[in-house]
């Protein structure tokens, strides 16, 4: 088939923006590497020691270490709260079902600045904030939700008739849930679990309000040292960037393994 | 009914109106719900209509829209968020058009669209600012190519909307693209053996069908961008033209410490976050929204 | 394998209601132990309902089910011990065949020698032998179908619970099934509850029939006398009786009524009481195509001839326009004005 004007509009297009991508990707990653890097080409030397200086100055092991219990937590107390409450909302219609469908559509939909000071507030009266049982509450908020959304579809695709049968073979709801639903829920409690992991090592709002100096996330004290660089090279803050990014990108390889890749997104089922 | 029925037990009558024992599964979820989402949030707006200086109640409020420095982040947040979200969407439409079906190196092209999302706010702040600042690699070529000074793109308006877009554009296509993939293509087969030319088979079959779709992705584009918030501090100028109603939020609450003010933005912005969707919503009654016929 | 008999299974006025919709009203029906009894309808006439009730499904909105003697309507499922067969298997995908099978039992704590035997013992009845390590998704229909026969009847239920179970199968392999589920039914003497909208299947399968309208019990008796002695016009039309002649009455006795069709006399069985208007019931096959003008002769006009090989099934036209559908031996063409004599004892009149 001959391709039309559009079809290279298209694709060129595309092409510009992904130029464009790899410029701003590459001018980090060079930087990184930079031994100094001013009004040039290219920079006048490489060096890995930034690294190094990044990885001790900033304590990245420690943020790591936070960063990485925070997402833990958050995946297993969401996977925990929502799965039931997605089984029950899709199985049963009982009064109240609309307005409980919006209360767990809100989180998502509502700019996390609206509710994050609200919540940091609270969190704050009850002295909460700045600790990490603060900083995971505040990221479950979204995440709850979003299992919730994940798991809707991985439920109602089991048919109600498979858990008769199960009844009438005799076995009790707890034997339906770990014997029946459990096995085939699995690649739906994956793709949840791995998709709230990478969204909340990506979450920055909700984390910077909630933060103390010991419970910030990766994110928030990359946020950080940005806003305070002037005092540590440039370089410093881009090779921790870059680890960031280098651990996102682990996390999303994983991630595809195991999720169709328009399952990083929410899709709203027609709210009607 | 006037006819003779035993009465059921009401075990048996709650349970017609869907209450039994699988509801109790619901317990966690709305106590969080409640906790940590209706309760801070309730809170936050009895807050805002109590005015850290004492007043009337609705003291923050006025001090919002009398002050043109708070007020005019309204306009600076929509200015941004709303061209950055339309072009998102409208952008997502023919690369997905494109990416139906199967053709080798799919994955690997959806893979390289979907990478920005693992960039971060912060990476592509230093990226954006290195490169196209000044001395940076796009106006090293720009200059190469004959123009006779840097373009400004850092610092201002649009280092924020090229953040936007470049964080938003991965979540506007993969939506756009699930969407398309839930539209039957024989649909269209159809429209063709009917004699309908591909430019009608888009307009009358695909567009209609995608349009709530779009209405969606457009939606939650939306508020992506209209909760900007690092980006427009790293990359923008958040004194001055990109002064967002986040940075207005944050900054009155955990900077001045007005908890109260902080939470009346909060609330506006909310409220023109809801007024934009409910009018895209609103659109949306007016389109076709049943079954797409394909694999959802 | 045998069945732990009961004696007698007892509905007395079971009623289900969803909302404002009664679907099941008051149904009375007693099931002997070891029958095989067929809930027979179009759907949206509660058989599928009736079917739910007894395995506990669906709670009841009225009434009891009792089993020699004993409330069994407010068990849950899975203490009724019954087993059930679903329309679309509903077979456990995660699990092989013989995992599948065995559930049951080891929902019971079975201990594994025992389990393995009965569940050899159930996929040798099948025949399903070479397939046991299989999951469900690597098998056809009608092998899906046989797991969930095996993994219903594996616990020896006292009663099984069956639920349109070839509507999803092609025509051949619904033939063969419907012998293979007779043969075990033969075999095992389970006591089963089979619920069709396909009167031939009741018909072959079951020992008593059970014809459900609306929420109500038609008739209920055994395949010969639904089949030659429908109670109503009703049972008629889904017996087979697809000519529903509207009628005048211009006699009637006891046992006879003599109607006027298209100003022609008919002279047929009486079913009903009967008032001025009526209709005659006649199956297409019951038509013979005459010669000459007799006694209970119509004259009609072919409109479509269909080959059915050794017969040819016929949609002719009265006089007064009323279609008649006719199977008959005789080559006819459209267009041929043909006589169709039916004998007195096949003409069947109701209100």
């Amino acid at each position: 088939m001959k391709a039309r004007p559009v079809t290279w509009l298209t694709w060129g297009a595309l092409a510009f923006f992904m130029l464009n991508l790899a410029g701003i990707v590459g001018a980090v990653v060079t930087n990184s590497f930079a031994e100094s890097w001013f009004g040039t080409w290219l920079p006048n030397g490489y060096t890995g020691k930034w690294y190094g200086e990044a990885w001790r100055d900033y304590r990245l092991l420690d943020v790591l270490v936070v960063t990485f219990q925070v997402a833990i937590a958050v995946v297993v107390i969401s996977v925990l709260i929502g799965v039931p409450t997605a089984y029950a909302l899709a199985r049963r219609t009982f009064p109240g079902k609309k307005l409980l469908n919006v209360l767990f559509l809100l989180p998502i939909l509502m700019p996390p600045m609206t509710y994050g000071i609200p919540l940091a507030t609270v969190l704050y009266k009850f002295h909460l904030a700045g600790s990490m049982a603060g900083v995971i509450a505040a990221n479950l908020v979204p995440a709850v939700p979003f299992v919730v959304l994940t798991m809707t579809p991985f439920i109602e695709q089991i048919d109600t008739k498979i858990e008769s049968a199960a009844r009438m073979c005799g076995a009790n709801t707890f034997a339906i849930f770990t014997r029946v639903l459990a096995p085939l829920l699995v690649p739906g409690i994956l793709a949840a679990s791995i998709l709230v992991l990478v969204r909340t090592v990506g979450m920055f709002e909700l984390t910077f309000l909630t933060a103390g100096p010991t419970s910030q996330t990766l994110v928030v004290s990359l946020y950080e040292a940005m806003s305070s660089a002037g005092i540590r090279p440039q370089q410093m803050v881009d090779s921790m960037a870059v680890i960031y990014t280098g651990s996102m990108l682990v996390l999303l390889v994983i991630a595809l393994r195991f999720v169709n890749p328009t399952q990083l997104v929410t899709r709203l089922k027609d709210p009607s | 009914m006037t006819t003779v029925v035993e009465r059921a037990s009401l075990k048996h009558r709650l349970a017609e109106k869907g209450v039994d024992r699988v509801l109790w599964l619901l317990v966690p979820g709305a106590v969080f719900v409640v906790l940590l989402f209706v309760y801070p949030f309730l809170y936050g707006l009895q807050l805002s209509f109590q005015p850290k200086g004492g007043g009337s109640p609705f003291q923050n409020y006025v001090t919002f829209f009398s002050d043109d420095y708070l007020a005019e982040t309204v306009w600076i947040t929509l200015r941004l968020g709303l061209p950055a979200a339309l072009f998102n969407v409208l952008a997502s439409i023919p690369i997905a058009f494109r990416m139906r079906g199967r053709f080798r190196g799919k994955r690997a092209l959806t893979t390289l669209l979907v990478v920005p999302i693992t960039l971060g706010t912060v990476l592509t702040a230093e990226g954006l600012l290195a490169f196209f600042g000044p001395t940076g690699w796009f106006n090293r070529i720009w200059i190469a190519l004959g123009a006779d000074e840097p373009a400004k793109l850092t610092h201002n308006y649009w280092g924020v909307l090229f953040s936007l877009i470049i964080t938003g554009f991965p979540f506007a296509f993969l939506l756009t693209l699930s969407y398309l993939s839930g539209i039957d293509p024989t649909l269209e087969q159809a429209a063709a053996t009917l004699g309908a030319s591909k430019r009608q088979r888009f307009r009358t079959i695909t567009m209609p069908l995608l349009a709530p779709g779009l209405a969606v992705t457009f939606c939650l584009s939306f508020v992506l961008a209209f909760s900007v918030f690092p980006s427009a501090v790293m990359v923008g100028n958040p004194a001055g033209e990109t002064h967002v109603m986040s940075i207005a939020a944050y900054e009155t609450a955990l900077r001045d410490n007005d908890f109260a003010l902080g939470s009346a933005i909060a609330m506006l912005m909310a409220l023109v976050m809801l007024v934009v969707i409910g009018v895209v919503l609103i659109w949306r009654t007016t389109l076709y929204r049943g079954a797409t016929g394909g694999k959802g | 394998m045998a069945g732990q008999r009961f004696a007698e299974l007892h509905l007395d006025r079971v009623q289900r209601a969803f909302g404002d919709t009664v679907a099941l009203k008051g149904m009375d029906l007693t099931i002997k132990g070891g029958e095989f009894v067929a809930l027979l309808g179009p759907s949206g006439c509660g058989k599928s309902t009736a079917l739910n009730c007894l395995a506990g499904l669906l709670p009841l909105t009225g009434g009891r089910i009792t089993l020699d003697g004993k409330r069994i309507d407010d068990l849950p499922p899975e203490k009724r011990g019954f087993g059930m067969v679903f329309q679309n298997y509903a077979l456990f995908p995660h699990m092989s065949v013989r995992r599948n099978i065995g559930f049951g039992l080891s929902m019971r704590k079975t201990p594994k020698q025992e389990l393995a035997r009965r569940v050899d013992e159930a996929v040798r009845l099948v025949q399903l032998e070479e397939h046991q390590h299989k999951f469900p998704a690597q098998l056809s229909g009608g092998q899906q179908q046989r797991v969930a026969i095996a993994r219903a009847i594996v616990l020896e239920p006292p009663l099984v619970l069956m639920d349109e179970p070839l509507s999803n199968l092609d025509a051949a392999l619904r033939l063969e099934m419907r012998t293979e589920i007779r043969r075990l039914h033969q075999s095992l003497g389970l006591t089963t509850v089979y619920v069709t909208h396909d009167q031939e299947e009741a018909l072959a399968l079951a020992d008593r029939l059970v014809v459900l309208r609306l929420g109500e019990v038609q008739q209920v008796g055994s395949p010969e006398e639904v089949y030659a002695h429908p109670v109503n016009r009703y049972v008629a039309g889904f017996m087979g009786y697809r000519n529903m002649i509207p009628v005048t009455v211009t006699a009637q006795d006891d046992e006879h009524a003599t109607v006027r069709a298209d100003g022609v006399e008919l002279v047929g069985v009486k079913r009903e009481e009967l008032g001025a208007q009526a209709v005659a019931a006649v199956r297409p096959e019951d038509f013979t195509v005459v010669a000459e003008v007799g006694a209970n002769t119509l004259e009609a006009v072919v409109e479509i001839v269909e080959y059915h090989g050794r017969e040819q099934a016929v949609e002719a036209r009265l006089g007064d326009g009323s279609q008649l559908h006719v199977r008959t031996t005789s080559r006819l063409a459209p267009g041929d004005a043909i006589r169709l004599r039916v004998p007195v004892e096949r003409v069947l009149v109701f209100a």
